[in-house]
């Protein structure tokens, strides 16, 4: 398998092509043609992954162009990190493509739905196999394009539309910076191959303040992508996708690129002067995944509170990278994928019931919906990091590892597990609890759901909650392969020769349980024993929850200084080419119109031959000049 | 098999005189014989490229050469290497394309189709004449039939856009003139041949008169690039001119520019060149965030893609200048190969997608919609998703999508000119920014949100119109997908020009 691995990519790639042409001709109208690739290849990339356990390695290398004096040699590569990627993908976009025979049902764009789901997953398994920044960064705007396409798949909806071109030109900032880096690099080490890249490393062609800058530099690609701090505001307005797509795109896999990324290039980091890179990297995590928790107490809406879910996460595992927890970053990609893609893919079962995200809407779901409610909950203890769900063994590993390296990065990892427990027990709480408050406001716009406004809540069809209950499974007992108790087989195989995890901490380990049990208390206390109201604590720290609610106000200082003033810029452009140099252009017209009035008595003709006589003039000139 | 290359340019002359036997009312007749005189000719130049032999494309093949004017060094020299070659068979393409599209055209068939195919000869010649004198004649004969196409057939403000054009490409043609005397003059013994004054290089120890040199080719290629602040013909000429009309002026015509500087400017003046490569590297990148900004500001959906013309050409000169700054140290070998052979593949790819953008304008401008005003449209794909998704496409691979033409040219041009002018490499790299955030906000305005129900009967691409445009849908997919052995080709000629440079 491993040397013909470039045909998992082409499976989608196929589909895709087929559904675009034929789509409603197809079996399935299409759905089953992408259902059938993207499963074969997952048990492609299974086959990968098992080959790789067993010690085989791969790395495929092709001449790309040969342009210049040196080709440029691009390839696919097969490694442990390349290998869990794509088994990873594989399976989730699997599950979340049959879920979505369900979901989309009855929908009128349904086969160019799935048309670029298989789009998207062609290029989220190309770019996991990419061995070089060329085909990082092709499969990564591939991705972005599919992000945009499915983001504003439901196109005449306004908020759609814009939510889809703010997606890309966001993220395109952030590859902005990226192809910067790629250049700075290759302009050092003549090659876009990381194994060229990193050797340079080691014969001190790359290094000092320039390799810092080209790391961050690819990092802000990497920013972007992952929707870290400063460039997150893409991704809460992404909510306006399909929610398989929310699920499948915006939290498992291409989100998850940007932390790819960084793994894929970790020696960059990790060998800047002092860490210099590595040590950014983990204050954006940490950051954001501070600050996207406390944005999430606030939100109203099931999907946006998963988003900002999403973003903390990211930065966790940037933090991870960062705080030199190479394996446990990458660990918590890999267990945050399963539980996140279930969160989503349950809200949507829930969505698709209640035909709205506004969670004050909803209430009693638990009874309506049980095996929704059961899997939610188990993807919820998972991302809170409750023992033994997944995340519990993938985030403790995170902060021991920040624990062991900086004690305030520790600090804003625990205070955000406080959160994240806090802002789903909220969410839990307004969702299954209570009684049921009425769903859709009528007359709401068509979309997620549309199909079943009508009937109240009830279960969804089995196409959608067997992956629900398999992904469950998963959330329950992933974690165990990064367990210390298993041996951490997870560690083992995906490790970064070096850097060694640290030691357990008993201390450090009850208090990352402990913060979390603290958050779910604080939800119970307000949302459920409701022993200081919300509406009161809303009242109370008015300036605060009005902070969070504006979203500390980035969109509004973007929106001024970047779309109001681009506007103005614009403008100005467009005035200065009319009046100022087109209008140069026509006054010298004018002006040589002027002229010619005065001659025209003197002559008779066209202003052809005017100018015929004005070109043999010049050349009778010249001749006299340059030959005599 | 010499002749192919006479054949390749004289036919579409014979045809239009072909069609001057033809009489004017039968219109069917004159469209038929114009499209199979196109097609010919497209045939002949892709069996011109079959016979080129790829290991060695960097040298002149199919050569003919016979005396024209022996007494003052003037010869009818043709040539074909891959710089050329692919630009000709670019040229013939897009001719057929517009020859069926114009289907539509009523109004003087006979004259319209005699121009479009008189203007075919003359862009042909330019890319083939291995002779200063024939480049110059050809390079005026293409001026004309646009002349009369924008001034005929074009918008409503079509003859100050034909006027505007003209004066300006005239003006730039003069100073082209003057510096190809120059070079004639300096020259022993006195040669037109483009070979051998490459060979001699009759100004390489007079370098105050190589720069005079270089300024009357700057000015004339400048122009029809065009450089800014050289552009404000563009846009009026663009967006005037028939829909046929701005396809070739897009897609071959401002080629002529890029491809003057590649082909004459850059191995016989490669000193003054290089003085003024870095103005040159400047005035493109400002075109190309200017262009793009200025790109934004538009509402007409032409004028928009004129704009992003300016932008696109920035990025061509960018890798040229690069070049050009590079052409004498062998440790930028590397750089100026890549950049020249991006730049080449950015003409050929700017000519694909352009020109399909330009016929997806021209179907909502001609056709049904009888407007090119973004903010008119909205919620097209619903309505028209075959139309939307082939206008999607182009623009993606105008912004530079990786799998699609555009982007391996813009790669290796940013690739290449990084290692000459960092600094303005990253300013062109906003432009590709600014390139995204006008193509998405076109597509939203266009395609997205609610239909607008003005356009509840617009009519999808006819069959005709899919065939015009599947072409071109085809080579920016293959080309994106598969761009070795075009690259490899292009890159042989450049790396033999460049080897002329050093």
């Amino acid at each position: 398998m491993t040397s013909v691995v470039w045909i998992i990519p082409l499976l989608p790639l196929a589909a895709f092509a087929a559904v675009t042409f034929w789509g409603a001709r197809l079996p399935g109208r299409g759905a089953y043609v992408s259902i059938a690739a993207i499963v074969l290849a997952a048990i492609g990339g299974l086959a990968v992954l098992a080959q790789v356990t067993g010690g085989a390695r791969a790395d495929l290398t092709y001449t790309w162009v040969a342009a210049g004096g040196r080709p440029i040699v691009v390839g696919f590569i097969v490694d442990p990190l390349s290998a869990v990627m794509l088994a990873m993908v594989g399976c989730v976009a699997s599950l979340i493509t049959i879920y979505s025979v369900g979901y989309m049902a009855g929908d009128p764009h349904y086969p160019r739905f799935f048309a670029y789901l298989s789009l998207f997953q062609f290029s989220m398994l190309f770019l996991v196999l990419a061995d070089n920044l060329l085909f990082i960064y092709a499969g990564w705007e591939l991705v972005g394009l599919c992000s945009y396409l499915l983001i504003g798949f439901w196109f005449d909806r306004p908020a759609a539309a814009r939510a889809a071109l703010k997606a890309f030109i966001v993220t395109r900032v952030g590859d902005f910076s990226m192809m910067i880096g790629i250049l700075m690099l290759y302009l050092r080490t003549g090659s876009l191959r990381f194994d060229d890249v990193f050797h340079a490393l080691g014969t001190g062609a790359l290094g000092g303040t320039f390799l810092t800058v080209a790391a961050l530099l690819v990092f802000g690609g990497a920013v972007g992508k992952s929707a870290q701090v400063p460039l997150h505001v893409w991704l809460p307005d992404a909510m306006e996708g399909p929610t398989p797509v929310s699920a499948l795109i915006h939290a498992a896999t291409m989100v998850a690129a940007g932390v790819y990324l960084v793994a894929r290039a970790y020696p960059l980091f990790l060998l800047s002067p002092d860490h210099e890179a590595l040590t950014i990297v983990a204050w954006v995590g940490g950051i954001t995944a501070l600050l996207a928790a406390t944005l999430a107490i606030v939100e109203d809406d099931l999907k946006r509170v998963l988003a900002y879910s999403t973003m903390s996460q990211l930065g966790y595992m940037m933090l991870g990278l960062g705080v030199l927890g190479y394996s446990a970053g990458m660990f918590h990609l890999l267990t945050h994928a399963v539980f996140k893609a279930l969160l989503f893919l349950a809200a949507g079962s829930i969505i698709h019931a209640v035909a709205t995200n506004d969670m004050k809407r909803m209430g009693g779901l638990a009874r309506a919906m049980p095996i929704t409610f059961w899997t939610f909950v188990a993807a919820t203890l998972a991302l809170t990091g409750i023992p033994p769900f997944a995340g519990f063994f993938s985030k403790d590993a995170i902060l021991l590892a920040a624990y062991a390296h900086d004690r305030v990065l520790w600090v804003l990892g625990l205070a955000g597990a406080f959160l994240t427990s806090l802002y789903m027990g909220r969410l839990c709480w307004y969702a299954f609890a209570g009684d049921f408050r009425g769903g859709a406001v009528p007359g709401a716009a068509h979309g997620d759901g549309a199909a079943h406004r009508a009937a109240g809540p009830h279960e969804s069809p089995a196409v959608m909650t067997v992956p629900l209950v398999i992904l469950a499974v998963l959330a329950v007992g992933l974690g165990w392969i990064g367990a210390a108790a298993f041996g951490d087989p997870f560690g083992r195989l995906i490790r970064f020769a070096g850097l060694e995890a640290p030691a357990g901490n008993g201390g450090a380990l009850a208090l990352s349980v402990a913060a979390a049990a603290a958050g779910w208390a604080a939800a119970g206390a307000l949302y459920r024993w409701r022993i200081v109201a919300p509406e009161t604590l809303r009242r109370d720290l008015g300036a605060l929850y009005t902070l969070l609610v504006r979203k500390y106000y980035v969109d509004d200082v973007y929106d001024w200084v970047f779309v109001r003033a681009g506007a103005g810029a614009v403008w100005i452009a467009g005035a200065i080419d009319r009046y100022v140099i087109d209008g140069l252009v026509n006054a010298a017209g004018w002006l040589a119109a002027r002229l010619g009035l005065g001659l025209r008595y003197a002559q008779s003709g066209r202003e052809e031959t005017y100018l015929l006589l004005a070109a043999l003039g010049v050349v009778v000139i010249v001749l006299a000049r340059l030959a005599w | 098999m010499t002749g192919v290359l006479s054949l390749v340019l004289w036919l579409p002359a014979a045809g239009a005189l072909v069609l001057l036997a033809v009489p004017r009312e039968r219109v069917a007749a004159l469209r038929v014989t114009a499209l199979a005189v196109a097609l010919l000719d497209l045939a002949a130049a892709v069996a011109a490229g079959a016979w080129i032999d790829p290991a060695r494309a960097g040298t002149l093949q199919l050569v003919e050469r016979v005396p024209w004017i022996p007494s003052i060094g003037i010869s009818y020299h043709l040539g074909a290497d891959g710089l050329s070659l692919p630009l000709v068979v670019l040229t013939a393409l897009l001719v057929v394309l517009c020859v069926a599209y114009s289907w539509r055209v009523e109004t003087r068939v006979k004259d319209y189709m005699i121009l479009l195919l008189l203007l075919h000869t003359g862009l042909i010649g330019v890319f083939l004449a291995q002779d200063l004198f024939l480049f110059y004649v050809f390079w005026e004969v293409s001026l004309v039939p646009m002349y009369f196409l924008i001034g005929i057939w074009g918008g409503p403000r079509r003859g100050y856009a034909a006027m505007k054009f003209f004066l300006y490409t005239l003006a730039g043609s003069l100073a082209m003139l003057l510096a190809i005397l120059v070079v004639y003059l300096h020259a022993t013994p006195r040669t037109f041949d483009l070979v051998e004054l490459v060979a001699r290089r009759p100004l390489a120890q007079n370098l105050p008169l190589a720069v005079l040199a270089f300024w009357g080719f700057f000015l004339g290629f400048g122009v029809k690039v065009p450089l800014f602040p050289f552009h404000t013909w563009l846009p009026d000429a663009y967006a005037e001119a028939p829909t046929a009309g701005s396809v070739l002026l897009a897609g071959v015509l401002s080629k002529l520019g890029a491809y003057g500087f590649i082909r004459i400017v850059l191995p016989l003046l490669p000193d003054a060149f290089r003085q003024f490569a870095g103005l040159t590297a400047v005035l493109a990148v400002i075109g190309a965030v200017y262009g793009g900004f200025v790109a934004l500001a538009q509402t007409d959906f032409k004028r928009m893609i004129a704009y992003s013309s300016v932008g696109h050409l920035g990025y061509v000169m960018l890798g040229v200048a690069a070049a050009a700054a590079a052409g004498g140290g062998a440790a930028l070998g590397d750089a100026a190969g890549k950049a020249l052979t991006g730049a080449t593949l950015q003409m050929l790819a700017h000519g694909i997608i352009t020109g399909a953008l330009f016929l997806v304008a021209g179907v909502l401008a001609d056709g049904q919609a009888r407007t090119g005003n973004l903010t008119e449209f909205g919620g097209l794909w619903a309505r028209v998703p075959v139309l939307s998704g082939v206008a999607v496409l182009a623009m993606l691979a105008s912004l530079g999508l990786p799998g699609l033409m555009g982007f391996v040219a813009e790669f290796l041009i940013f690739l290449g000119a990084y290692q000459v002018f960092p600094a303005l490499t990253v300013l062109a790299l906003v432009g590709v920014v600014l390139t995204v955030a006008y193509f998405l906000w076109a597509i939203y305005r266009l395609f997205f949100g609610p239909l607008n129900a003005r356009w509840a009967a617009l009519p999808d691409l006819d069959g005709r119109e899919r065939w015009v445009l599947a072409p071109l849908c085809g080579v920016m997919v293959v080309v994106g997908m598969y761009p070795g052995p075009l690259v490899a080709m292009i890159n042989a000629a450049v790396t033999n020009i460049l080897g002329l440079v050093r």
